[in-house]
């Protein structure tokens, strides 16, 4: 079935099977490869992608309902908040294996957007999603606090 | 810093189009250098626009590695960081061994301590060539050169690294270039230098196995035996059929499944799904995880391995006399290492064999054991390294599991249609390497004052190594070091200490998981002697360092590592925290734990960490390392056990195997002890003291000793 989709400010045209989770179109048919499969069950967040600015799990997520919206991944990232945070976690040297960061750039981007300056609770909330098997959580909490900071100035 | 390129050397570069200077090793083993069509294997590479490529012999699945090679080669060179990168090298047993094992390959937190002379030697190689070329060229003394950040400097003279390129080429390399003593080191020890790995791993743009599409490429997943040890013995792909994308079904030759190939990943595990396999359960694990414990409890009455110089009977006679008593056991469960990354490689056709895009570990292993399911030679198994997303040691395996896979499904497709092989998370927590199942028993028995006069040590897992390449060795008269390592050669000075060992034998596939056999001796070790202290009551940090001999050096730097978790921790004789410290991978590591508990509601608050590793190359990647090891062996610890009923795997995905979370995490502080000796390990050593330390704080606040993990048995809930 063709599906049309908006990524990353782009129309795309792309022939899935109805039900194929946005994660599998996104890489093997669009070659999108910076958002991952960690889980497959929305558990880790790798897969992390906006829709309609919102971060939701791709990889749980229909291809059938993203036709009209608006999806971004990784590689669509732009805006001050999304350069600020990439910075943030260079600067903080946040990776280790790098797999989720992706997916956790996504999360903190979304956070950012919609509170500029948000308490180590709210860092908890809105990150405990995406699970970091090498444990860089305390970089990401520092990186994500160094964003907040930059946008404020 | 700016500088103009000469008009000479320009026209220079132009004519001899890409001038590359390589300094590696020749076909004899020795240093050797010149253009990069000359036939050796470099470790470093330098460009005629001067930028500096570091050939990585080690893969990279987060710990650092590519940086730390990066900095040895760019210390010697005096290179400009900001122009140095990073590529991994090509599969080549000889030239790219890992120093300490003989073979390619990375594990055992060795990559920096086996590379630290020889990176930066090549380095050093590579800057007199560029140096002595400069000479002639401006016609003055090398000893009148200075290279600083990338540029060489003689008077007003002034050139980059590239300009003297096509010159460095035609110059054979001095036998032993002199390196630095380290009150010349400018990079290595810096606080923080940015790692190599860092912008294309926030951009989306770092290329792991997952990531490699080739054209023509056909997906497969694997339906395993659900049971250990099951073979297939029919399959029906009718329900398959129906999944779009679905090419075909095959039982792999060795029955260990049935392989569906299709044309996308997403089909590939549908239609995988949708095979109804029957199996033959024979010689398959049946038993369910409560009747291994007992069967291992059981066995300890009478180890089948001493581990020790001192006997068991030995160990006995001195508790006899003992006054009181100390008697505990201790139950490890299975552990999957759950990269991120689920395993997965591609397989493809070459002119003469087969070439492998792996995030690759074993690189030498694999290379073997796939040359002989093939029927090739190693050297015809070409091995494009990629990035890692993770590995904690699983993607080291002796049998190089996921890769004979996709070879296998390579071969059922007739050899000529690139593969990739990806397993799911469900496969990755059902499908084994498991940290083995282990129990501990230990007797210690002290004198009325306290002191220890014998102790009996009996352990009960499965061996890792036996049955593998590597069991001659770690196997020695019966006992496989790792089933015991960081209890039987404890730095502690334990009198009449006894290790005895029973090997539990079973069908599920074993691993080393991040510290190995450390993961569960050290708990039981520091747990054990937080008891001790506690029954006699002493300060854990004074019994600890009451126990060893500053004279050595090894019980030296576990004192120092103690004393400077103290310090940087103020801690203070009754205080309600843990304490742990352990020896692995030749480095020294001390934890201070703080935790909050209310009811049965647990958080860690903050670890301080101390390690002793030598000279720290990396400073912050030490730092990482400490922080990330902490949190991974935490995470473990708290809620993670592999199950059998009935000889399947209980548990399936994250939901089940819970990953520590951000909210989880503690906050960390680290202090690395300023040392002059050479670099060992850092990725795995933060691991075996966090558990212990944090168990020893629940101890210390609430009376309660927890001796089965995970610790969400004992009823403890993490907040």
């Amino acid at each position: 079935m063709l599906f049309k989709l908006n990524i990353n400010g782009r129309a795309r045209s792309v022939e899935a099977e109805p039900g194929t989770p946005l994660l599998w179109v996104i890489r093997d048919e669009l070659n999108l490869m910076g958002t991952k499969f960690g889980c497959g069950v929305s558990s880790c967040g790798a897969c992390t992608v906006h829709f309609n600015g919102t971060p939701i799990r791709s990889c749980s997520f229909p291809v059938d309902s993203a036709a009209d919206n608006e999806i971004t991944t990784i590689e669509g990232l732009q805006g001050q908040i999304a350069e600020v945070v990439q910075q943030a976690w260079r600067e903080k040297d946040v990776v280790q294996c790098g797999y989720c960061q992706s997916g956790q750039i996504m999360s903190a981007v979304s956070l950012l957007s919609s509170n500029a300056s948000p308490n180590d609770k709210e860092i908890d909330g809105a990150m405990s999603g995406n699970a970091c098997r090498c444990a860089t959580y305390v970089r990401i909490r520092d990186a994500i606090k160094l964003a907040s900071q930059k946008l404020e100035a | 810093m700016t500088h103009q390129l000469s008009r000479r050397n320009f026209l220079k570069s132009a004519a001899a189009g890409t001038a590359v200077l390589v300094v590696g090793l020749n076909s004899n083993g020795l240093l050797a250098s010149g253009k990069a069509d000359r036939v050796f294997n470099p470790f470093v590479r330098i460009d005629d626009d001067g930028v500096v490529t570091v050939i990585a012999k080690h893969f990279e699945m987060g710990q650092g590695t590519t940086t730390g090679l990066a900095t040895l080669v760019a210390e010697e060179l005096d290179a400009d960081w900001s122009r140095v990168k990073v590529d991994f090298a090509p599969a080549d047993r000889e030239k790219y061994k890992n120093l300490f094992w003989g073979v390619q390959g990375t594990g055992g937190s060795t990559a920096i301590a086996n590379s630290f002379m020889q990176y930066r030697t090549a380095g050093a190689a590579a800057r007199e060539l560029l140096v002595r070329a400069a000479a002639q060229e401006w016609g003055v003394d090398a000893s009148d050169i200075t290279v600083s950040d990338g540029i060489l400097t003689s008077g007003s003279k002034q050139g980059s690294f590239g300009d003297f390129v096509i010159q460095a080429v035609e110059l054979t390399p001095v036998e032993n270039p002199p390196v630095k003593s380290p009150d010349q080191f400018k990079l290595i020890g810096k606080q923080v230098l940015l790692r190599k790995d860092s912008v294309s791993k926030t951009d989306g743009t770092a290329v792991f196995a997952m990531d490699v599409k080739l054209p023509g490429m056909v997906y497969a997943a694997i339906q395993r035996s659900p049971r250990f040890g099951g073979v297939v013995k029919s399959f029906d792909m009718t329900a398959a059929k129906q999944v779009g994308g679905f090419i075909d079904a095959k039982a792999l030759p060795n029955k260990a499944g049935v392989v569906v190939f299709a044309k996308n990943t997403w089909a590939a595990f549908q239609a995988r799904n949708a095979i109804l396999s029957e199996w033959d359960f024979s010689n398959a694990e049946s038993r369910s995880s409560k009747d291994m414990v007992t069967s291992q409890l059981e066995s300890l009455n009478n180890p089948q391995y001493d581990a020790t110089p001192v006997g068991r009977t030995e160990a006995q006679a001195a508790i006899d006399t003992a006054t009181q008593k100390i008697e505990a056991e201790f139950v490890f469960p299975f552990l999957s290492q759950a990269p991120m990354e689920p395993l997965n490689c591609i397989i493809e056709p070459t002119e003469n064999g087969v070439r492998f895009h792996d995030g690759c570990q074993a690189t030498s292993g694999v290379q073997f054991v796939v040359s002989k399911v093939l029927g090739l030679q190693p050297e015809q198994v070409e091995i494009k390294t990629v990035y890692a997303g993770g590995s904690f040691g699983r993607r080291a395996t002796p049998t190089a599991d996921y890769q004979v896979e996709a070879a296998l499904a390579f071969a059922l497709l007739g050899k000529t249609i690139p593969i990739k092989l990806v397993w799911d998370r469900e496969d990755d927590i059902r499908g084994g390497y498991y940290r083995p199942l282990t129990v501990h028993k230990a007797t210690i028995g002290l004198d009325g004052a306290g002191k220890v006069l014998g102790w009996d040590h009996r352990i009960a897992t499965q061996s890792i190594m036996k049955g593998t390449a590597y069991e001659s060795f770690k196997v020695h008269d019966g006992v496989d070091h790792t089933s015991i390592e960081g209890c039987a050669d404890t730095l502690y000075q334990l009198p009449n200490m006894f290790v005895g060992l029973s090997d539990f034998e079973s069908a599920i596939p074993v691993l080393w998981w991040r510290s190995v056999g450390h993961s569960h001796t050290a708990y039981a070790m520091e747990s054990l002697l937080d008891m001790l202290a506690h029954k006699t009551q002493q300060d854990p940090i004074e019994m600890r360092l009451g126990l060893l001999d500053r004279d050595d050096d090894k019980q030296r730097r576990m004192a120092g590592v103690i004393d400077a978790a103290r310090d940087m921790s103020g801690w203070k004789k009754g205080n309600k925290r843990g304490f742990a410290a352990h020896f692995s991978f030749n480095t020294w590591v001390a934890v201070v734990a703080d935790v909050s508990v209310n009811g049965d509601q647990v958080h860690v608050d903050k670890l301080y960490i101390s390690v002793d590793c030598g000279i720290a190359i990396n400073p912050d990647v030490i730092r990482a390392q400490m922080e990330g090891g902490a949190g991974y062996g935490l995470g473990a610890v708290m809620r993670n056990e592999i199950t059998f009923s009935d000889g399947e795997v209980v548990q399936s995905n994250f939901p089940d195997y819970e990953p520590l979370r951000i909210s989880d995490m503690p906050d960390i502080e680290v202090v690395i002890i300023a040392s002059a000796e050479a670099p060992s390990g850092v990725g795995e050593p933060a691991v075996p003291p966090t558990g212990p330390a944090v168990a020893n704080a629940i101890f210390a606040i609430t009376g309660k000793r927890i001796t089965e993990l995970p610790m969400s048995k004992s009823g403890l809930q993490f907040v």
